[in-house]
């Protein structure tokens, strides 16, 4: 049980000394709630699995401090620290049976006999392995072996973090969700913290309260999945995380006005005091943008194509060079192919330097 | 459909059935013929059934003596290098690096012993061995250890065993290399987390994942020293008396050096015989543990196969196109 900081933690494969920006892992401060469930997600090669990795212990980190509870536990090996890890590909001792696979951590930390089987007969019971604890642990379902992986973890009583290395690549997709809400109900009754690494939106805004997007090695935005939806704080979040994701605008913002190539676009906020010389951009969810027919004052778009989702019906859009995803609602017709865009002023955000700019009210 | 049939089609077989006739059964055969008859030289041979047969089975004679007691030291040898080259080769392959330029080196170095002909490595030995110019013969005799490999039995065995040692460890050590470096790299991370002493990893991942091609390694083993003729002939002859007289050149003694054709050849089937029966235990074996992994295989590209379709529902197509934007 604990809380974990990360101080001025950053990672860099080729040492101390590369250049800043080469860095795997970019310097990151942030605090991990005892009990939480957290999601990293990032494409691959964003550091997440370096970051996990480091927590665990199995990379000791260039720079930083990672505390426990308070405790600076850096120098300390990973079988001292008091982590579980599930990785991608499940790993199972194949000449032991399960039972002996869950017993394994405790039997290396010389835990007495009647101990080890009173918690591995509670962690098989906990993860619906108990038919299977006097079988080899070959020859089980791919789901059955990261069940296993992380009943080795969950059986110390001591541990202070799950930490799961995109462990549901390698299921089927529809225990995929089993597994999931499976995680999720142990997370509930467990009361442990739970780092999940992911490249895939679904699964960490399922399972997580907390998901931390990474992006090139830095961590930029953490908050609930509707926060991260509402509000992202990175143009890269508000496109990596919906889909479509958000439609991202250079424009010239001044007051309560953006423009694009010389038309207005109301903002609800007023931004006074954008960075000289920043890039601005705004940036607006393709559900707040709706194509109506062309009218003055509005907008004018080309339509490339309609993607017809079922519930929803996105129309592919281009102004000028940049192409944009808008909502068309039922009853909408592309007709000559172009259309105007309504703008939703309250979920229109501005960007400078792909960065949020919180406007005044 | 009607499967066509075309006699003539065995015509095309003809050609490999006469040359296998020629360089293989022909010459078995006249094995075969050769162990029914007894020749006192002259091309003068006189039918003898399955009377060979029956000596070199039978201890009281001479040439069943000769013969049991030689097989017996043939297994005495293959297992006492087994013994040591098994565990060794472990070791070794263990404690090898696992990246770097180190680890070409340390592979060329293994492989330097079994790049060298058989002869050569007798000769090498024989000479290294030799008390009055040999390095290790004269080094361990200044030391005041007593060693003559040619006069003492026990110098002679140390000397042909540590040769064997010395020329194949570097095999099971190269195969047991490769065992050790299919070894995801996760599940040392895994023990780690898990807590487990070397000794557990080494208990728990690596010999279980070596245990394939340490069988492979075994056989393999086994039967070359079963069939070692050339270096313990360089080194010793066979000497002293008969004390490493493997089978092998028990049989160039009889055929080449008596002349005894019929006794030779009746050797020389059974001791093919013995090879062959190993041979079969040795596919038998493996096909076996085949038989087992491909059953734990069933199962498991459940696991294996699915990475490619699993990543593949709703989600991820939306998100591809923008990993290269973002």
């Amino acid at each position: 049980m604990a809380r974990i900081d990360l101080v001025d933690l950053a990672h860099s494969y080729t040492g101390n000394d590369a250049a800043p920006e080469s860095f795997a892992l970019k310097p990151v401060t942030m605090t991990w709630r005892q009990g939480g469930a957290y999601a990293l997600l990032g494409p691959s090669g964003c550091g997440k699995t370096t970051l996990l990795n480091v927590i665990s212990g199995i990379i000791t980190p260039s720079r930083g401090k990672i505390l426990f509870d308070g405790k600076d536990i850096t120098p300390l090996s990973t079988q001292k620290r008091n982590i579980a890890q599930v990785f991608q590909f499940p790993v199972i001792y194949d000449t032991m049976t399960v039972g002996q696979n869950l017993a394994f951590p405790l039997k290396n930390r010389g835990v007495p006999k009647a101990e080890i089987d009173k918690r591995v007969a509670e962690i098989g019971r906990l993860l619906d392995l108990e038919p299977y604890l006097n079988r080899k642990a070959t020859r089980l379902t791919a789901d059955a072996k990261q069940k296993i992986s992380l009943g080795r973890g969950l059986v110390r009583s001591d541990v202070a973090a799950v930490l799961f290395d995109e462990p549901l690549t390698v299921i089927d997709p529809e225990l995929k969700w089993q597994l999931r809400s499976k995680l999720k109900a142990l997370h509930r009754e467990l009361d442990l913290t739970m780092i999940y690494v992911t490249h895939d939106q679904t699964e960490a805004l399922t399972f997580a309260d907390t998901v931390v997007v990474m992006h090139d090695g830095r961590v930029v935005q953490s908050g609930t999945p509707a926060e991260l939806f509402d509000k992202p704080a990175h143009t890269f979040v508000g496109y990596f995380i919906g889909s479509p994701g958000m439609n991202i605008l250079p424009a010239e913002v001044r007051g309560r006005e953006a423009r694009i190539g010389g038309h207005v676009i109301a903002l609800d906020r007023s931004y006074d005091n954008l960075p000289a010389g920043a890039k601005i951009e705004i940036g607006v969810r393709p559900e707040f943008v709706d194509v109506v027919a062309p009218a003055p004052g509005l907008l004018t778009a080309k339509i490339d194509r309609i993607d017809d989702l079922g519930r929803i019906r996105f129309a592919r859009v281009r102004v000028g060079d940049a192409k944009l995803a808008a909502r068309a609602r039922a009853g909408f017709t592309s007709g000559d192919g172009s259309a105007g865009l309504k703008f939703d002023p309250s979920h229109v955000h501005v960007y400078a330097d792909s960065l949020l700019v919180e406007g005044a009210a | 459909m009607d499967k066509t049939i075309n006699q003539k089609a065995w015509f095309l077989v003809l050609p490999v059935f006469l040359v296998v006739a020629f360089s293989a059964v022909l010459p078995l055969m006249t094995v075969v013929n050769y162990s029914m008859q007894d020749t006192f030289g002259n091309n003068q041979f006189f039918w003898n059934g399955v009377g060979w047969f029956k000596e070199l089975l039978d201890p009281s004679t001479d040439l069943g003596g000769r013969f049991l007691a030689s097989l017996g030291r043939n297994l005495f040898f293959s297992l006492v290098i087994l013994a040591i080259e098994v565990p060794l080769g472990i070791v070794v392959a263990l404690s090898m690096p696992r990246q770097g330029w180190t680890v070409a080196a340390c592979l060329v170095i293994l492989a330097l012993p079994l790049l060298i002909p058989w002869n050569v490595v007798g000769t090498i030995w024989q000479i290294f061995g030799r008390p009055d110019i040999g390095l290790l013969g004269y080094t361990l005799n200044a030391m005041g250890i007593e060693y003559n490999y040619v006069s003492n039995d026990i110098d002679a065995w140390v000397t042909v065993i540590v040769m064997d040692v010395w020329h194949w460890t570097s095999l099971v050590a190269l195969l047991c290399y490769a065992g050790l470096k299919s070894i995801p790299e996760a599940y040392y991370q895994a023990a780690q987390i898990d807590g487990a002493s070397r000794w557990a990893v080494f208990k728990a991942i690596q010999l279980p994942k070596m245990n394939r091609v340490l069988l492979i390694a075994v056989l393999l083993r086994f039967m070359d020293s079963f069939m070692i003729y050339t270096e313990p002939f360089v080194v010793t002859g066979g000497g002293p008396g008969n004390s490493t007289t493997f089978v092998s050149i028990e049989l160039v003694k009889i055929a080449l050096g008596q002349f005894d054709l019929g006794k030779a050849a009746a050797l020389s089937l059974v001791y093919n015989l013995i090879i062959l029966i190993v041979c079969w235990v040795f596919y038998t074996v493996m096909t076996n543990a085949g038989v087992e992994r491909k059953a734990q295989a069933e199962e498991e590209p459940a696991a294996e196969r699915k990475p490619a379709g699993a990543l593949q529902p709703a989600p991820a197509p939306a998100l591809k196109p923008k990993e290269g934007v973002a």
